[in-house]
């Protein structure tokens, strides 16, 4: 179990938000798990299930950043893993594309992350998100954030 | 207790931030479950359920200490009927354990079951923000929100019924195929049982024992493989090979090759007067290579069925064995014969083979005689073996009395396979028992890396061997030379245990070879459509709960074709396919999900993107319209097709654009910025 989840003070008072999109065979079931082992995790984070990482369609993530997402994050099956044999190997090669277009739009790329999660890593979900609300807590919001947008 | 606040609205969607396809209006109740303390003790739930109430089209909120129990449903049913409700959105814990519940709580209510939208407020809030209360009232209101504008797109879906044939085809009879074709056919049902050998029994028919017990294989397995040839509806096609199959769940079409025997099995009655006449002699396959055998034979003694068969490559074609056989069954014009079957379920039950020790020369296997395998032993051991039961040497057929054994060999090696073949340090206990008994004068070392005992009366059966002296060596052997003279194998390994370097000499030492894929399992993977798992085995759906099931609906898996075991555990799988395979056969129907990719003909442009993307091929082109069509019956419903189309031609129904959309424009809060 962590140690970093005593009640803190606030910090600087922003909390990012964070859109992750997870399929509903491990990286949901991960964040599942992490519910259930309890592993503390800074509410910065909105899942949107899907049946499959393959199903991420580029337009869901882009739409995420020009609605305000500080960071959006792409998870599925470990490869080999996947539910529907090979679906995370094509969000595998999408996400390439999506980070060179993400970069292109002037945003860094700590915004936009893949990671393969199973549904028993309730623990590395945890910490998969700490990590990024961290690194996002230092960037500041997104450049792309909603004033304006409607 | 239900402590109901349903906070009613009034408002209708005056400023509905999406264009509504269709102009029904939508009155979505939604329902916060506490889960005792679980939820209400960090998400203020009141505050939720207040504040989602005065989302446009919210026309009822309740909070439930528990959704799921008979009251917490009860109060979803009573509010769609006072409110008439078309969609319901339940905040609890996680759709993976309790969408099926609250989806038949809206279908008794005769709402479609996918007008339910299922908000995870409990593993993915108040479990993971327990001491961060605000924050995760306030996550837990976007959660919710996202739900509510998300169910307000849900569109109605029905689960397909697709019929099943109740005819079953079991590919490989080794012990789990058997049992798999015994049960189905002890059912009623018919069953096609293939095998690609000449006889059925797989690789138990070969064991000379079978350990713990130590009883005699071939003694428990004839009388089985008997029982399945007398079955009426067991079809045994020995000798044969799935060629082709197509088709899905409840109905594949299977093509069958039937090898050429050259001879007429219905005239044959395997009495082998035309093995006696043969003049060949090849290397006896089933013997491991020792001693030989025919070019025409029956494969053997308790071969089922009881036919002989022509080995044309080592055949003369002195045609002695026409003129002896008395029936005149030799037809050495046979050609391969085809039957196209038509079946509901497929158990795939293909087998293994034995890691070939040859290729890498593993502890002299290939260069030294007095170097062999398990297998080898096993059938030397056999009273039906090459030597009648005596366990002789390969280099001078005296009978060896220093015997060394090393242990995984081809399994826990990174230079071969890392995973533990789980049967093979009984096999090596069983033989060095075995010859023991038969030969208390010989003396045996066990080499190993950890001794595996897992299972009921095997521990029992390693205290045995120690019991009749076997000796246990912790340590592999680094170094293994024969003598040129004495042809002895001199050994050079290291006692773990003792800290020492042992330099032992062997008469014979037997390689206990892991489990490793059969050549055929590639070939059924493929046609099937299965997926491998990473030690090149075939790959369960779940590892724990779906253990016996594949990804493919209606294709069960029994036996090492997916991942070693032994025995009783082959012949749980076999059993465990037929029950699991009955219950669709049974049903003579099958429900496939009602989450599929659907095209819109009008938009598709028939440019084919889509179709290498599903790995179950359920996308075929439309050659007539020149646009691609979804076969319902093979989509899963993951929806990578529709992420890859171009034009936008392909949706996946529950998980459409514009649903996932909702939620994605519902992390913010747009409304009140506006407001």
């Amino acid at each position: 179990m962590s140690e970093s989840t005593v009640p803190q003070a606030k910090t600087n008072g922003w909390e990012p938000k964070i859109v992750a999109f997870c399929c509903n065979w491990c990286s949901y079931g991960g964040a599942d798990s992490a519910g259930m082992g309890r592993f503390q995790q800074p509410a910065s984070t909105r899942i949107i299930r899907v049946m499959c990482s393959g199903r991420i369609d580029p337009l869901h993530v882009f739409n995420a950043f020009l609605e305000g997402a500080d960071a959006v994050l792409v998870t599925g099956c470990h490869i080999g893993d996947c539910h529907y044999v090979n679906g995370n190997d094509k969000t595998k090669i999408k996400y390439k594309y999506l980070e060179s277009v993400v970069q292109q739009l002037g945003i860094e790329k700590e915004r936009l992350q893949l990671n393969w999660i199973s549904a028993s890593e309730g623990e590395k979900f945890a910490n998969f998100i700490r990590d990024v609300t961290e690194q996002i807590k230092k960037l500041g919001p997104s450049p792309l954030k909603p004033e304006g947008v409607v | 207790m239900s402590d109901n606040k349903g906070t009613e609205t009034e408002r209708t969607e005056t400023k509905g931030t999406e264009v509504q396809k269709d102009n029904d209006e939508k009155r979505v109740g939604v329902f916060v479950c506490e889960c005792g303390v679980n939820i209400g003790g960090v998400v203020n739930t009141k505050a939720v359920a207040d504040y989602i109430g005065t989302l446009p089209g919210v026309k009822v909120t309740s909070v439930n200490k528990f959704t799921c129990s008979d009251s917490g449903q009860a109060d979803i049913q009573q509010k769609i009927k006072e409110h008439n409700l078309n969609r319901v959105v339940v905040a609890a814990c996680s759709p993976k354990t309790h969408e099926p519940t609250f989806r038949a709580c809206l279908e008794q209510m005769g709402l479609n079951q996918y007008f339910l939208e299922f908000v995870n407020i409990r593993d993915h809030c108040s479990w993971i923000h327990m001491w961060e209360k605000e924050k995760a009232t306030e996550k837990a209101k976007d959660l919710v929100r996202m739900g509510v504008e998300r169910s307000k797109l849900l569109e109605p879906l029905v689960q397909s019924e697709v019929p099943v044939i109740d005819k079953a085809l079991v590919i490989g009879a080794g012990v789990a195929g058997m049992q798999s074709a015994l049960d189905l056919a002890d059912m009623g049902f018919q069953v096609y049982l293939v095998e690609k050998e000449p006889s059925i029994g797989g690789r138990m028919a070969r064991f000379d024992k079978v350990f713990p017990t130590n009883d005699c294989s071939i003694c428990i397995l004839g009388p089985k493989m008997v029982e399945v040839a007398r079955n009426k509806n067991i079809k045994i096609m020995s000798y044969s090979e799935v060629k082709a199959v197509d088709g899905y769940v409840g109905n594949f079409n299977v093509k069958i090759e039937h090898k050429p025997r050259y001879l007429d099995v219905a005239k044959c009655t395997g009495c082998a007067k035309c093995s006696e006449v043969c003049p060949v002699e090849v290397p006896y396959d089933f013997n491991e290579g020792f001693g030989t055998r025919k070019a025409i034979y029956v494969s053997f003694p308790q071969a089922v069925p009881l036919r002989a068969v022509l080995d044309k490559e080592n055949c003369i074609n002195c045609k002695a064995c026409a003129k002896a056989c008395a029936s005149g069954a030799i037809n050495y014009d046979m050609q391969p014969s085809y039957t196209d079957l038509n079946v509901g379920i497929i158990v795939v039950s293909v087998g293994f083979k034995t890691y070939d020790p040859e290729q890498r020369h593993d502890f002299g296997y290939g260069l030294y005689d007095n170097v062999i395998t398990a297998m080898e032993f096993e059938r030397l051991l056999n009273a039906a073996g090459p030597t009648g039961g005596h366990v002789v040497r390969p280099s001078d057929c005296k009978e060896p009395v220093r015997v060394g054994f090393v242990n995984c060999v081809g399994s826990r090696d990174k230079a071969t396979n890392i995973y533990c073949s789980g049967v093979c340090c009984m096999v090596t206990i069983k033989n060095a028992q075995l010859l023991k008994e038969k030969r208390p004068e010989t003396d045996h070392t066990i080499m190993y890396i950890d001794i595996r005992t897992p299972f009921r009366a095997y521990e029992e059966s390693y205290n045995r061997s120690r019991n009749l002296g076997v000796k246990f060596l912790r340590g592999r052997p680094v170094e293994v030379k024969e003598d040129p003279v004495t042809k002895n194998i001199k050994v050079r390994v290291e006692d773990t245990l003792a800290g020492e370097i042992r330099n032992l000499e062997f008469d014979l030492m037997v390689l206990a070879t892991g489990i490793v894929p059969h050549e055929g399992i590639n070939q059924i993977q493929q046609l099937l459509k299965l997926s491998k798992a990473a030690d090149g085995l075939l790959m369960e759906a779940h590892p724990k709960l779906k253990p016996v099931d594949t990804t493919i609906d209606g294709v069960y898996l029994a036996g090492v074709a997916s991942g070693p075991k032994d025995i009783p555990y082959a012949v749980s799988q076999g059993s465990a396919c037929a029950g699991r395979a009955a219950i669709l056969l049974k049903n003579r129907k099958a429900v496939t999900e009602g989450i599929t990719a659907v095209v819109n003909p009008d938009v598709c442009v028939g440019c084919q993107v889509c179709i290498p993307m599903c790995p179950f091929q359920a996308i075929k082109m439309d050659e007539k319209e020149g646009k691609a069509n979804v076969v319902k019956a093979l989509c899963k419903g993951c929806g990578t097709c529709v992420a890859a189309c171009p034009t936008g031609a392909l949706e996946q129904s529950h998980f459409k654009n514009n649903q996932l959309l909702a939620q994605v424009k519902n992390v913010f809060r747009f409304q009140e910025v506006a407001a």
